[in-house]
């Protein structure tokens, strides 16, 4: 599906990130140090997870890569353009914990809205909105609205609006933050299908441990005040296992979770205690 | 067929609230003292003759008489209906170019907060000025315009006063309307690349509806009410608000008539409430939010 791109050699990696730091400044007091000096490098069809507790910066770091807040120092790159080229380009799809729909369109409608909105003529558009509506399974809703369906149904409708224009890199901000333990599980499972149908890149953002675990090819463990990043763990099935729900039971995936929450925790004791009772961590 | 039953259903209770508030009005005629309650020197309630609070039926009846009691002339009621008719249309003007600047206003201080700060403020202000005030001024300003033949009407007067109120209600309701999109939607838009106006179009104005129709509804009464007085006080004839003076001259002989004009002016309002609940109908699906 991303696999048409006719303009020069792709360039290696999706996302380039160096030196970034984002301070915001406050008129008493000392100004806020959301991100400091941040290296981070995702390539192309690479899943990538940030996690960390809130205020470490995780989702501003998405936010810049996105071009919706700008660094106050460092650079970065997108598939090799400055990230304001990329966004106008339309070379990622984006979906928040909010699902944004609109809720005077339809089903179909919201998930035209970016073909809309860049004047893909009407027959094309119908065609890619029936395949993307197939792959997250909501071809039978097509014709109803937000309101009628349930978080996570509408959650499907937001990925599949951000997959609409076959972006190369997928930019997701909590996406299953606010969908019940159940739905969510299952929505992770259908995300990993649904990217190794598109082969694109994906910079996840999560404070779950076992959701980044469970999706990424490495995780990126972040540390608030100022936000940094402390180390970036490998992620993933044994070579030759696959990505499936049985991942979540092998051995493998709980010693990366555990290895996370040590690191997140500071303290291998603590964690070791809360990984053998397999709590969430939140 | 459960939506008709229950349209008529509303219809109903609506006629029977007009029945109850007819059936207070006679009982407590009947009932009450003639020189009404008083406690400590004060009216609490008026009194009850008939000079005061003329029957309903007397009321009704007298749409079909006469207006003059000596000429065999037009009824009350053909009296009524063409001023009612009258002022409808003034009012109609007033409503459609108070609409015009509220949107015009609104849209400036969405887009500009400067704006915002520097006219909200005379915005709020404006309505505080008394109608009575500022009609004879309009209508003296007025008459010293003439573009190209045309020369400025006491009807245009009482048009643009009119507007003056409705302007209000859709200048702050739009504004609101316009500023409710979350930030989850204002970044989509950025991250689609979507030009200002373009995001108008496609997020703004849709969901600004939700906030709209309600100023809408409400300019609607409020350019019925600021034609009436305005008639009333620059003096202009054919409408309902001068019909309400030159009636209530006669309430000495008379106490029925004035409520003719009263039950006219009663009736524009709701008719033009009414219009712009159709405009609600046709933009239903923008609504969805009101109950998601």
């Amino acid at each position: 599906m991303s696999s048409t791109h006719p303009d020069g050699p792709i360039p290696a990696n999706a996302v380039e990130v160096s030196g970034v730091s984002r301070v915001f400044p406050r008129r008493q007091g000392r100004d806020v140090v959301a991100l400091d000096d941040v290296h981070l490098t995702v390539a192309e069809g690479e899943f990538v997870s940030l996690i960390g507790p809130s205020g470490c910066g995780k989702s501003t770091l998405l936010r810049i890569i996105a071009d919706l807040d700008a660094p106050s120092a460092g650079s970065l790159s997108v598939f090799g353009k400055s990230s304001r080229q990329a966004r106008l380009d339309q070379d990622y799809g984006i979906a928040f914990q909010q699902a944004g729909l609109l809720p005077w369109r339809t089903v179909a409608a919201n998930v035209g809205l970016p073909l809309e909105i860049h004047r893909v003529d009407k027959g094309a558009r119908r065609q890619r909105v029936g395949e993307l509506l197939e792959m997250v399974g909501l071809t039978d809703f097509a014709k109803s609205y937000p309101d009628e369906l349930s978080g996570g149904m509408q959650q499907r409708v937001a990925i599949a609006r951000a997959l609409a224009e076959s972006p190369r890199l997928l930019l997701m901000d909590e996406p299953f933050g606010a969908l019940d333990e159940i739905t969510r599980e299952r929505m992770q499972t259908e995300l990993v299908r649904i990217c190794s149908e598109t082969g694109a890149a994906v910079v996840f953002v999560t404070h779950s441990i076992p959701e980044a675990v469970f999706l990424s090819d490495r995780v990126v463990v972040m540390t608030p005040r100022p936000g940094k990043i402390i180390e970036i763990v490998d992620s993933g099935p044994d070579t030759g296992e696959r990505r499936d729900d049985d991942f979540r039971d092998a051995a493998g995936f709980f010693h990366t979770v555990a290895r996370v929450r040590e690191l997140l925790h500071g303290s291998p004791a603590a964690a070791a205690l809360s990984a053998a009772r397999g709590v969430e961590n939140r | 067929m459960t939506q008709t039953l229950r349209l008529l259903g509303r219809m109903l209770l609506g006629a029977l609230g007009v029945l109850v508030l007819a059936g207070l009005w006679e009982a407590y005629k009947a009932l009450g003292p003639d020189s009404g309650v008083v406690i400590g020197g004060t009216t609490i309630l008026p009194r009850t003759t008939d000079l005061a609070m003329p029957h309903v039926w007397e009321m009704i009846t007298k749409f079909s008489d006469p207006v003059a009691s000596f000429s065999g002339g037009d009824t009350v009621a053909s009296a009524v209906w063409s001023a009612c008719l009258f002022t409808l249309k003034l009012s109609a003007i007033g409503w459609v170019i108070g609409v015009v600047i509220g949107l015009v206003l609104a849209l400036l201080m969405t887009r500009f907060r400067l704006a915002e700060s520097a006219m909200l403020p005379w915005i709020v202000l404006s309505q505080t000025v008394p109608l009575i005030a500022i009609a004879p001024l309009v209508r003296r300003w007025g008459s010293q315009i003439h573009i190209a033949g045309w020369t400025w009407t006491s009807e245009a007067s009482v048009a643009v006063i009119a507007a003056y109120l409705a302007f209000f209600p859709v200048a702050v309701g739009a504004l609101r309307g316009l500023r409710s999109p979350d930030s989850t939607h204002l970044d989509l838009m950025h991250a689609y690349g979507v030009g200002w106006w373009r995001g108008l179009a496609t997020l703004r104005l849709p969901s600004s509806v939700p906030y709209l129709l309600p100023a809408l509804r409400l300019a609607a009464a409020s350019a019925v009410i600021g034609e009436v007085v305005a008639e009333a006080s620059i003096g202009l004839r054919g409408g309902v608000g001068r019909l309400v003076i030159e009636y209530a001259q006669s309430a000495g002989g008379d106490p029925a008539k004035p409520w003719a004009p009263i039950f006219g002016a009663i009736a524009v309002g709701l008719v033009s409430a009414g219009a712009v609940g159709l405009i609600g109908l046709m933009c239903r699906p923008y609504r969805r939010g009101e109950t998601a």
